[in-house]
């Protein structure tokens, strides 16, 4: 199979929830009879000259997609997702997840050192490469980490385009991978992309070998990541996420 | 006569230098009420509990027949946690203070210390939590005293319905902190009559003693603000670089332990600007709570009566509209009409003084199931308040000189206190 082909075909079923979730596109309130002045009427707070946060300042024309993926990945999570990770914690000791997570941050050092390049980043590209010849080496193959004196960055290829001033395009809620804009989507794909070519490279899996290293990861990274959909507490949650999602990666930019 | 005098000095100096030796031997570092109510007990101070217990979380249908309107699709269950002891034990239940949920920090961290100390714990959130206002809440207008403490009461026994087929307790235990405090004195008020727990003690940590006073407060807390909450957006911009500061300067800052404590050292924040954030803070929780009410009762608050938001419903304008409006507008534009439409015997004056702790004085005062913990410079005390605590609890009452609002509730000395309260 070519390479576009197998990215094609591994990209078919998020094609395919992209489209359902275009469907219910509308984000309007509806109406239910006549409608009464409430005790405090927008028009009557809300000054002309004042600039509120969310609308001022990020774009989010694909609302309708991005709130039913995010709903779609509330029960993704709830229903498969979390279970697995708590099964996979189950039944994993704890120094072997432990073993798991440094291999795969090991592995993600590698994204690292490329985009540090990209941003020629002199320093974070040294501390990388220190990092992760030590931790392949001494650390076999980054179950151990023996770097952690080294500092740890974490660059991506929506950084690297942030660096050399690609804008962050509209918010994108993506299918099981969550908050993201357009640029740093596309980030995603082309980091995965690359750390495909290299491990092609490198090593001499089947399909279903690759497929099997990619599930851990994404189970080891969710084991990982503290975030529960609808449990902030707040009823504005998709747009208090959407503004620390953007602020975070904002941050991240400038480091 | 003569020997009298120098025995009265002697004895009035022997208190006066205890006293002022027991306000020195609290060693909670921080003097400034801002600074602890913000930054918290730095990770040195704090007591030591285990970092994992076997905290679980559950769902319940508190009312079949509750219709959960479509924006708020997913709260239509109540959340809560646990933690069971293998043996027969005492158990304990906590309530959140104001918008905060069964596994928020303070809520976990007393988790851990009184399962470590072999309570079976029971976590719940506050009724002022959209989770809670959504499905537990009788009216769905929460923030009312003795309706909060029987929306709590029924949600305590639907737990309890669930885990005594599991477990055997030996006695039931109540405490709560900020507004999680003052809901305790209500609960336990409540099961007097009820009987259903008999609990053997009830702690109240940093409560407000006047609801009313304690929200005018907080709401003024936000004038800070410089330009006021108009210019939040500027306001956001400025926090955000800051953050920024300190993010870049430390590359290897993490969020977690001891996060704000860094942050806090870095920037060295005024006073002022410590009181916008706690008053931030406190306008999320009301915005959340009043927001979330108003799509439940349609009662036209800021969302136009019959405009319905669906699931995928962006509530535009509304959101900015929330954050302009306070506790205190809340209260009288929504919380007192909504109650006076249904009892029209209610006054304004009568129902401030109802959502008080003077309110049940006289029962507080005999209570002596029911001890207080509080701090002297809390933030959500109106000057003077604090001395209610002493006058009606008495002994009771355990006073730390400094922790502002909550700050010091990690502290090791607090802790103890908190666990041997229900201990002895």
């Amino acid at each position: 199979m070519t390479t576009i082909s197998r990215i094609v075909s591994r990209l078919r079923p998020f094609a395919l929830i992209a489209a359902l979730g275009l469907a219910g596109c509308s984000t309007a309130p509806v109406q239910k009879g006549e409608i009464v002045e409430p005790a405090f009427a927008a028009d009557r707070i809300l000054q002309e000259d004042v600039v509120y946060q969310a609308e001022a300042t990020i774009s989010d024309p694909w609302q309708g997609f991005n709130r039913t993926m995010y709903r779609f990945n509330y029960h993704f999570d709830r229903y498969l997702f979390l279970p697995v990770v708590r099964g996979y914690q189950w039944i994993t000791p704890d120094i072997v997840e432990t073993g798991i997570h440094n291999f795969f941050r090991n592995l993600g050092d590698v994204t690292t050192l490329i985009n540090s390049i990209l941003q020629l980043n002199l320093e974070k590209t040294m501390n990388t490469t220190t990092r992760l010849a030590l931790n392949s080496t001494v650390g076999l193959l980054g179950f151990i980490e023996i770097a952690s004196d080294v500092p740890r960055s974490d660059e991506d290829f929506g950084q690297t385009l942030g660096y050399w001033g690609v804008g962050t395009g509209p918010y994108l809620v993506l299918p099981i991978l969550g908050p993201s804009s357009l640029r740093d989507g596309v980030g995603q794909g082309v980091d995965w992309y690359a750390r495909s070519v290299i491990r092609d490279e490198l090593t001499d899996f089947e399909t279903w070998q690759d497929l099997a290293i990619d599930l851990l990861w994404s189970i080891d990274i969710r084991a990982n990541t503290a975030f529960r959909y609808y449990e902030t507490g707040s009823p504005f949650e998709y747009e208090l996420v959407r503004m620390l999602y953007t602020t975070k990666r904002q941050l991240d930019v400038e480091r | 006569m003569i020997i009298r005098i120098p025995l009265v000095l002697l004895a009035a100096w022997w208190f006066a230098t205890t006293a002022w030796a027991a306000s020195e031997s609290y060693g909670f570092p921080f003097d400034d009420a801002f600074v602890a109510t913000v930054v918290g007990t730095p990770e040195e101070y704090r007591a030591d509990l285990p970092e994992k217990i076997p905290l679980k979380q559950a769902r319940l249908t508190v009312f079949e027949d509750r219709v959960v309107p479509d924006y708020l699709w997913y709260e239509g269950d109540l959340r809560y946690s646990y933690a069971l002891q293998r043996r027969a034990a005492p158990l304990v239940f906590l309530i959140a203070g104001t918008g905060a949920s069964h596994i928020g920090a303070k809520n976990q961290m007393m988790a851990r210390a009184f399962y470590q100390a072999g309570f079976h714990v029971v976590s719940l959130s506050s009724p002022t939590l959209p989770n809670f206002v959504v499905s537990a809440s009788k009216t769905s207008v929460t923030g009312h005293a003795v309706h909060d403490a029987e929306d709590l009461y029924r949600v305590m026994e639907l737990v309890w319905a669930q885990l005594k087929k599991r477990i055997e307790v030996t006695d039931f235990f109540v405490t709560g902190y900020s507004l999680g405090g003052f809901n305790t004195a209500f609960v336990t008020w409540l099961d007097e009559k009820r009987q259903v727990f008999n609990f053997k003690k009830a702690l109240l940590i940093n409560p407000p003693v006047s609801l009313y006073n304690s929200i005018s407060l907080l709401d003024r807390m936000l004038e800070n603000i410089p330009g006021g909450i108009d210019n939040f957006n500027a306001y956001y911009n400025s926090i955000v670089a800051k953050f920024s500061e300190v993010y870049r300067r430390a590359d290897r800052l993490e969020f977690g332990e001891d996060f704000l404590y860094k942050v806090y050292e870095a920037l060295q924040p005024k006073d002022e600007e410590l009181a916008a954030l706690i008053g931030l803070s406190f306008r999320f929780s009301s915005a959340h709570l009043v927001f979330t009410s108003d799509v439940m009762t349609d009662f036209g608050y800021v969302k136009p009566k019959n405009v319905r938001l669906t699931r995928n419903s962006s509530p535009g304008e509304l959101i900015p509209v929330t954050f302009r409006l306070g506790f205190t507008d809340y209260f009288h534009e929504y919380f007192f009409p909504y109650y006076r439409a249904q009892d029209s015997s209610i006054t304004r004056d009568g129902i401030v003084e109802e959502m008080s702790l003077t309110h049940i004085e006289d029962y507080l005062r005999s209570a002596e199931k029911i001890e207080v913990m509080h701090n002297v410079d809390d933030l959500i005390l109106e000057t003077g308040e604090i001395d209610f605590f002493p006058r009606v609890f008495g002994d009771r009452a355990k006073l730390y000189p400094r922790g502002g609002h909550c700050g010091n509730m990690e502290y090791r000395d607090n802790v103890a206190h908190m666990v041997n309260v229900f201990r002895q």
